[in-house]
């Protein structure tokens, strides 16, 4: 089994890359990790990870800047029906739209907005952190506590038009989005690479899901 | 709700910790892997790493050392010391830092940071600032480790870089560092009360209740700590425990 890492320069990868393999080599069969913008490897992969640090719109103009990208992803997630993790932007990035330095168009898989934050003075911007969440019942969350903490950092938010594209949610102060699925096509606010034991156990049930 | 961050820092020289170590199961005291690996088991909420080699030339044994740690330790590590330019921050990033503290640097030329934050993230740039009081409750922005004092004024530097894109602020009181009386709480007040973005204190830390004080009263987002830990004075549990009793939200 394959699954491929999308690099179109996040910053995030290696972390996102030893993650995933340090999991994935405690199963049984160990998936082959790639990290990839080829097309072609991503058309041929079980499983896809879209990590993102930095802009909405930034990461959006990256994707679209290396060809045949964009169109592989739609092919495999969206036709193929490939199961699909995005994390932090790279979850954002489903939404239809962000208002993240101007508006930009996402890619419109789960349908909802990305708004700013707004919270009193006493509430940093970014979100950073560890914060608890709490969660629906999903393959996502198998073995996991309701209230653990995952990482989280970001100043945006996913803000779904459907509650039932929310399977997770996190307090700053109001109720956020920690967590989307629709269909084969999940995401997490949170870092799980960067969430320790927890983030290695969402880790985990993104590679047993078989949606 | 959101946790205050316990930190532990690590000074490196030449890919060596330089400050001694008193763990009974460490192989090698010296590896900051090994450490990190240690304080990552503890349950630290994030890992740091200042790089304090003196010359440029032998920085590259830091980026092993990263690499290392980020196949090893998953929670969020910070890396400082010796960051010039975009090409530097871009170095450490691909070794695997998850935050890159910039100094002297982002007070040379302030546009490095927002060209930072425009590139990686603001998530992803820590402004680290030199504090020293210079007249009462006024403090200034110090450069070079410490060396050279600046004409800025530290609560409107701190303004100006969460403003240009800084994600958060690394908070070193120079008075204080080393002495083992405290954060300086005061400092800490003026900084986090004008500026919006989280704020992680450091310098001074000796025992518990001064970690306490540095949330309650300097009303720090994160704490920042190397000797208590290093010399085995506190473990991460420890502290962890020590505020959860006094009604901080920790993880444990």
């Amino acid at each position: 089994m394959n699954l491929a890492i999308i690099n179109f320069g996040s910053g995030n990868l290696h972390s996102v890359h030893k993650a995933f393999e340090s999991v994935s080599s405690d199963l049984s069969n160990p998936y082959n990790i790639i990290v990839t913008n080829d097309p072609k490897e991503i058309q041929s992969a079980d499983k896809i990870v879209l990590p993102g640090v930095g802009a909405f719109g930034d990461c959006k103009n990256a994707i679209l800047n290396i060809e045949g990208l964009h169109a592989s992803l739609e092919v495999s997630v969206i036709k193929n029906k490939v199961p699909f993790m995005g994390i932090c932007v790279g979850m954002q990035l489903l939404a239809d739209l962000s208002y993240e330095f101007g508006t930009h168009s996402g890619f419109g898989w789960i349908p909802g907005e990305v708004r700013r934050i707004t919270s009193p003075k006493e509430y940093k911007i970014p979100h950073m952190g560890w914060n608890e969440i709490t969660f629906s019942d999903h393959k996502l969350f198998d073995n996991c506590e309701q209230g653990s903490d995952f990482y989280f950092v970001h100043s945006f938010y996913f803000q779904n038009q459907k509650s039932e594209h929310s399977i997770a949610t996190t307090k700053y102060p109001d109720q956020i989005t920690a967590a989307v699925c629709k269909e084969n096509i999940c995401g997490t606010q949170f870092h799980p690479e960067k969430s320790h034991i927890n983030g290695k156990k969402i880790i985990h049930n993104f590679l047993d899901w078989k949606p | 709700m959101l946790k205050k961050r316990i930190i532990p820092c690590l000074d490196v020289d030449n890919g060596r910790v330089v400050k001694g170590v008193n763990f009974i199961d460490l192989v090698d005291a010296g590896d900051p892997v090994e450490q990190a690996i240690i304080y990552n088991a503890e349950g630290a909420d994030e890992l740091c790493f200042l790089d304090i080699t003196a010359s440029s030339d032998n920085r590259d044994t830091l980026l092993e050392v990263v690499k290392k740690t980020a196949e090893n330790c998953f929670i969020p590590l910070t890396v400082g010391g010796g960051v010039r330019n975009l090409e530097d921050i871009s170095r450490l990033l691909h070794f695997g830092a998850d935050k890159v503290s910039i100094n002297t640097a982002a007070v040379d030329n302030i546009d490095l940071v927002a060209e930072a934050a425009k590139k990686y993230g603001s998530s992803t740039i820590v402004i680290a600032v030199d504090a020293k009081e210079t007249a009462e409750n006024q403090w200034k922005v110090f450069t070079h480790g410490g060396r050279k004092e600046t004409n800025i004024d530290v609560v409107t530097y701190c303004n100006e870089v969460a403003k240009l894109g800084a994600g958060e602020i690394l908070l070193t009181s120079m008075d204080r560092d080393g002495t083992k009386s405290g954060f300086d709480n005061k400092l800490l007040k003026a900084v986090t009360s004008k500026v919006n973005v989280p704020v992680i204190a450091s310098g001074g830390v000796g025992n518990l209740s001064h970690l306490l004080d540095g949330i309650l009263e300097g009303e720090a987002s994160a704490l920042l700590a190397a000797s208590i830990f290093h010399f085995g004075e506190y473990s991460i549990g420890e502290v962890k425990r020590y505020l959860a009793d006094n009604n901080i939200p920790v993880r444990i």
